[in-house]
């Protein structure tokens, strides 16, 4: 499934990016070193973390998109940062479990 | 000794600068992969190095990042003249971490950095001096 599907389907706010990378698994985590000792390359990161470093763990793991949940807005810097690097950041209104579980309603 | 057909290039890393931090490792990311170097390696050396990156902008004044590529290994050098690492059998325990509260709202902190950079390496090797400074190295074979 492509990011904009996923925008789509769970009614995602998109923030910036083109929403065109396939998602290839999705990884749940706010503590960046944790994240990136287990994440893959294409998955979809769920977190409430919203400042720029974001972007730096999106941009050396290639995620596929990023969603920020709790209706977190991503920091000024993270937002310009992530519209440079065309990284795909998208927003839930929901709390991470609630969003988890709509995602893996629509895979299941 | 370095050969003369290694590649190599470095990088200032800024002290307490997060908004720079991962330049360097993102840097390097797209130059090995100019190099035509295999996914699975890039991804390792990013991951190790931007987590010295951020060690040396958390616990340091930052430093230098070398980058030396051969034909058969990548060499990233980390050079700081912080406070230095007192126990390194201690810091190298997932989980143990010296940031400050300020740090881990970053989302730093977990006690993963120096477990990452031994997990991603082939070899890590740290020399560390406490008010002298801390040199890491790490050796990925190609």
């Amino acid at each position: 499934m492509k990011a904009k599907e996923l925008a789509d389907k769970l009614g995602l706010k998109v923030f910036c990016g083109d929403c065109e990378c396939e998602i290839t698994g999705y990884y749940v985590g706010d503590l960046l070193s944790w994240v990136m000792g287990r994440a893959d390359e294409g998955n979809c990161w769920i977190t409430i973390m919203n400042n720029l470093n974001v972007c730096a763990v999106a941009k050396l793991l290639s995620f596929s998109c990023v969603v920020l949940c709790e209706k977190v807005l991503p920091d000024e810097k993270l937002l310009e940062k992530a519209k440079a690097q065309n990284i795909t950041l998208l927003g839930s209104d929901d709390a991470v479990f609630a969003t988890c579980k709509a995602i893996c309603d629509l895979n299941c | 000794m370095s050969q003369s057909n290694s590649i190599l290039w470095s990088f200032d890393v800024d002290g307490k600068n997060f908004d720079s931090a991962g330049f360097a490792s993102q840097s390097t990311k797209f130059k090995l992969r100019q190099l035509g170097l295999n996914g699975d390696i890039i991804k390792r050396v990013a991951i190790a190095m931007y987590e010295g990156e951020i060690n040396m902008v958390i616990h340091a004044e930052g430093g230098v990042a070398n980058v030396e590529v051969d034909e058969d290994k990548i060499i990233i050098t980390l050079t700081d003249t912080g406070k230095g690492i007192a126990d390194i059998e201690q810091a190298m325990r997932e989980g143990f971490s010296t940031a400050t509260e300020e740090i881990r709202d970053l989302g730093f902190g977990a006690g993963m950095g120096l477990p990452n950079m031994k997990k991603n390496s082939d070899e890590l090797i740290i020399d560390s001096a406490v008010g002298k400074g801390t040199k890491v190295t790490m050796i990925f074979a190609i």
